[in-house]
């Protein structure tokens, strides 16, 4: 019997620390070989760890939300076997690595029977969430159902977490505690309110607050908004989905704008850029992976269009789509989600007239979209309605000069403006 | 001179609904009259389910005396009994006079008006009785039911309904019960204890037919031992009084002449909505009963209905139970009838007793369901009383375990009934029976057993 011990894994990137999202099992869990023991989070990208052996969990390495330096120990499997560390050479937990709460004392006992957890086996949901069918009767005491009487309450949309789903008289405490704050906004608008919320910032949220505020610290914030006569470009867009839309698929801007970059980007080297500030290096790139910026239920992420001067329109536009699609359902690859050289960020419908997009370093530039109004302009001493739309630019000052970053905005308007210029080359 | 009351709650009817209704809706404040034509406690405690106790129990005494005076395994030597009906009635009656005054003692602690009385419905708000007329808020129908009646069969002379069957002037030689349910079996029974020979003439093919052939099959059994004679298939066509003949149409055909002193009719019960004006409220119906919905509520405003005339299952306990809410509805409380079992008990002998769903209701009901039986046979408290027949008979669901039934046949399962609703009511799981301790010796070691039994480690079998 020897004991497997997995250290934290260096993902990459020269990461110095991960941070443990989730634990997938416990002391004692029976594991087998590939089954995911832990979540664990680096630049963005959640990445499972899988257990190269068949054991029993003898320890854990910490606990989720900390933060663990690549190399510490993560777990310990006791395993049939030498494992690979020496009995006598047991190591003490390195450096931030567990607090000492967390872990067990290795059980010297044989291995029972029992049969390994199911790899990924899912969390048994306690009871129903919710509405149970119209005519399954809830399962509760009489006692229950005459509270739930008085109270006005419908059984039927009580979750019971009981055995067999049994509706006890908590889980009627909890349903009417959860509706008394649900119905104090309505009821009561303008009861003083004294409750609080803590929530935890851990995983996606810690790593988005750090990255903000590193950025804005760091970087030489400026911005630069410009409106842009989006008319010409809105129609030729218009008139591809209408040729077009039915088998290559539909177009947004987006695509629009990223090749109005790949195109503007070929005069301003230094704006497609990333700027080590530790060791005083700017990397200028001839590729353009574009970062577009999308919200996922856990937050912001930026997954990469890569080599975007090498895609057609259709091309961007169905990568854009396949990367928002695979970053909102949690699919996204780290390197899907890392190793872009300039991001572009739209709200869409929600995009405002101004924004101050804050970098993603150590690129050196950001360009935000904000929403296209139809507004009366004058053109050659005639008022005539328009497609406007700002832009929303920053730049790091520290590596591009105002005057640069003026002219690349106003690269990218030209060649909206024209469409053609665009494809011409 | 017309007299009028004014009151909140109008009740008409004094049986088990309607005097539990009087009583809460006193504890609740309201102002409650009570109209009862008969006596307070209605069929129940007049002439029903307490009197009829009674009599089995002098049936079962008589008997057991009977059985010790000439083969008593049990070591006792008696002289053969004799019974004095009269007595035996004078004792029932006794009874039925303690629980009748202890009702009214009730219903006058809760400060409810008690008129007695003939109710004539005027409409959703008004009612009269002799020359007074009351008017009320909220009006609860709890009229109860009557025996169905056999046009073949007017009850008269020796053709008697259960009424008369429970105050006898003299034990019959022989009696024919026409109808083998639950009422026609308790008489019978209790009738060829108190010496009477007693036939069962009953038109389906089995005695019982509300309840599965498995749970009745005890029965059947104490049946033959005691001699009654069944004549499962048979109808009724007439009775010649020269004879004294009950003429029965065999499934063969052939009219057979019974010759018997006494018929008692016990086929059945049916609402009572005649003969007090009903039609004028021109309530909506469901068949022969009043219809009403989860809160006993009858398709007009502030008209309720409960009890046997409401319908089906015509059991005093769901009738106090309505009886109960519609007061708590009445005094503004949130409340729905919504048992999960209402329990059914037949004092045969053996007893029977049924709640929530049986097998063959649980599979109609898409339930996969485990069904495990303990036999008395294997209980010593059974083997005490001198009981071997008999089981108890769990349904669960195979997939959680969740009860959904209990039955029982055997020797005083009636009291059974109480754990067996809990258990549905609390929604216990097998293994809540099968965890709890039951006492030793008793007859519910066997529901443990049986529940034991569904999750395949019975101890005792």
């Amino acid at each position: 019997m020897g004991t497997h011990v997995i250290k934290m894994p260096d993902i990459g990137e020269g990461i110095a620390e991960v941070e443990l999202s989730v634990w997938h099992v416990k002391v004692g869990d029976m594991v087998v070989e590939d089954q995911v023991l832990a979540d664990v989070m680096t630049d963005k990208a959640m990445v499972d760890i899988p257990s190269p052996v068949h054991g029993k969990v003898i320890s854990l390495g910490g606990e989720p939300g900390e933060v663990m330096a690549v190399g510490s120990v993560l777990i310990s499997i006791e395993v049939e076997g030498e494992g690979n560390v020496k009995a006598s050479s047991q190591p003490a937990p390195v450096a931030q690595a567990p607090k000492p709460a967390a872990v067990a004392a290795p059980k010297v006992e044989a291995v029972v029977e029992s049969k390994p957890a199911v790899p990924a086996r899912p969390v048994a949901p306690q009871g129903p969430m919710v509405a149970r069918e119209a005519d399954e009767r809830p399962l509760a005491s009489p006692a229950v159902r005459k509270h739930a009487l008085d109270a006005g309450i419908q059984l039927r949309l009580v979750r019971g977490t009981g055995p067999a789903g049994r509706i006890l008289h908590e889980d009627l405490e909890a349903y009417l505690a959860q509706g008394q704050s649900n119905a104090s906004s309505t009821v009561a608008a303008y009861a003083e309110r004294n409750d609080e919320q803590q929530i935890p910032v851990i995983g996606m949220r810690r790593k988005i607050a750090q990255r903000m505020q590193d950025a804005t610290q760091r970087a030489a914030h400026f911005s630069y908004v410009e409106e842009i006569d989006v008319t010409a470009v809105e129609e030729l867009r218009a008139h591809l989905n209408e040729k077009h839309g039915a088998t290559r698929g539909k177009l947004t801007l987006l695509p629009f704008l990223v090749r109005a970059m790949v195109v503007a980007l070929r005069d301003f080297p230094q704006i497609n850029a990333r700027y080590d500030d530790e060791a005083q290096v700017i990397t200028r790139l001839g590729a353009v992976h574009v970062g577009v910026a999308t919200q996922s239920d856990i937050g912001l992420m930026v997954p990469v269009v890569r080599h975007a001067e090498a895609r057609s329109l259709w091309d961007s536009a169905a990568e854009i789509s396949r990367l928002a699609t695979a970053a909102r359902n949690g699919k996204a690859s780290r390197d899907e989600l890392s190793g872009s050289t300039i991001t572009l960020t739209s709200l869409g419908a929600l995009g405002g007239i101004v924004s101050t997009p804050v970098l993603n370093l150590p690129e050196v530039a950001i360009v935000g979209v904000n929403k296209i109004v139809e507004r009366p302009m004058v053109i050659k001493g005639q008022i005539v309605i328009r497609k406007m739309m700002n832009l929303s630019s920053s730049f790091d000052h520290r590596v591009v000069d105002g005057m640069d970053a003026a002219q690349f905005i106003q690269a990218i308007r030209g060649l909206l403006e024209q469409p053609a210029t665009l494809f011409v080359e | 001179m017309q007299q009028t009351l004014n009151t909140t709650l109008l009740i008409i009817g004094g049986g088990p609904g309607g005097y539990v209704a009087a009583i809460r809706a006193g504890q609740l404040g309201i102002s409650t009259i009570l109209v009862e034509g008969q006596a307070l406690g209605g069929t129940c405690l007049n002439i029903g389910c307490i009197p009829s106790k009674a009599l089995i129990h002098v049936a079962e005494q008589f008997h057991q005396t009977q059985h010790h005076s000439q083969h008593s395994a049990l070591g006792i030597n008696v002289s053969a009994p004799t019974l004095d009906i009269g007595k035996s009635v004078e004792w029932k009656d006794g009874i039925v006079d303690r629980l009748t005054t202890g009702v009214a003692a009730l219903l006058k602690k809760h400060k409810v008006q008690v008129i007695q009385g003939w109710a004539k419905v005027i409409d959703g708000k008004t009612v009269e009785v002799g020359d007074t007329r009351i008017q009320c808020e909220h009006l609860l129908l709890a009229t109860g039911s009557k025996s169905v009646n056999l046009p073949m069969l007017p009850i008269g002379g020796p053709i008697i309904s259960s009424t008369e069957a429970l105050a006898p002037k003299s034990v019959p030689k022989r009696l024919i019960v026409v109808g083998g349910g639950y009422i026609g079996l308790e008489l019978g029974i209790a009738y060829r204890k108190l010496g009477a020979e007693v036939s069962v003439v009953e038109a389906q093919d089995r005695i019982l037919p509300a309840y599965d052939a498995e749970l009745t099959q005890p029965v059947n059994e104490a049946l033959k031992q005691l001699g009654v004679k069944l004549y499962l298939k048979h109808s009724v066509e007439g009775f010649d009084l020269q004879g004294n003949t009950l003429q029965v149409r065999a499934p063969n055909g052939e009219t057979l002449n019974l010759a018997t002193d006494q018929v008692l009719v016990a086929v059945g019960r049916k609402p009572n909505t005649q003969g007090w004006n009903l039609e004028a409220l021109n309530l909506d119906m469901n068949g022969s009963t009043i219809k009403i919905d989860n809160r006993c509520a009858t398709s007009m405003r502030n008209v309720w209905a409960i009890g046997d005339l409401s319908g089906e299952p015509m059991l005093a306990h769901r009738a106090m139970a309505q009886g109960e809410m519609v007061a708590e509805l009445i005094s503004s409380k949130h409340r729905e009838f919504n048992p999960t079992a209402i329990a059914a008990v037949c004092f045969t002998d053996p007893e029977l007793v049924v709640v929530g769903k049986t097998p063959d209701e649980a599979k109609a009901a898409g339930l996969d369901c485990i069904v495990s039986n303990f036999p008395f046979a294997a209980n010593g408290r059974a083997m005490t009383l001198e009981s071997k027949s008999g089981f108890v008979r769990v349904v669960a669901r195979r997939d959680n375990h969740l009860i959904v039934g209990w039955q029982a046949v055997g020797v005083g399962v009636s009291e059974l009934s109480t754990a067996f609703g809990q258990s549905l009511e609390m929604g216990a799981r097998l293994e809540d029976i099968a965890g709890t301790i039951h006492a030793h010796p008793t007859l519910g070691e066997a529901v443990q057993e049986a529940a034991l039994r569904a999750l395949g480690h019975a101890l005792h079998l």
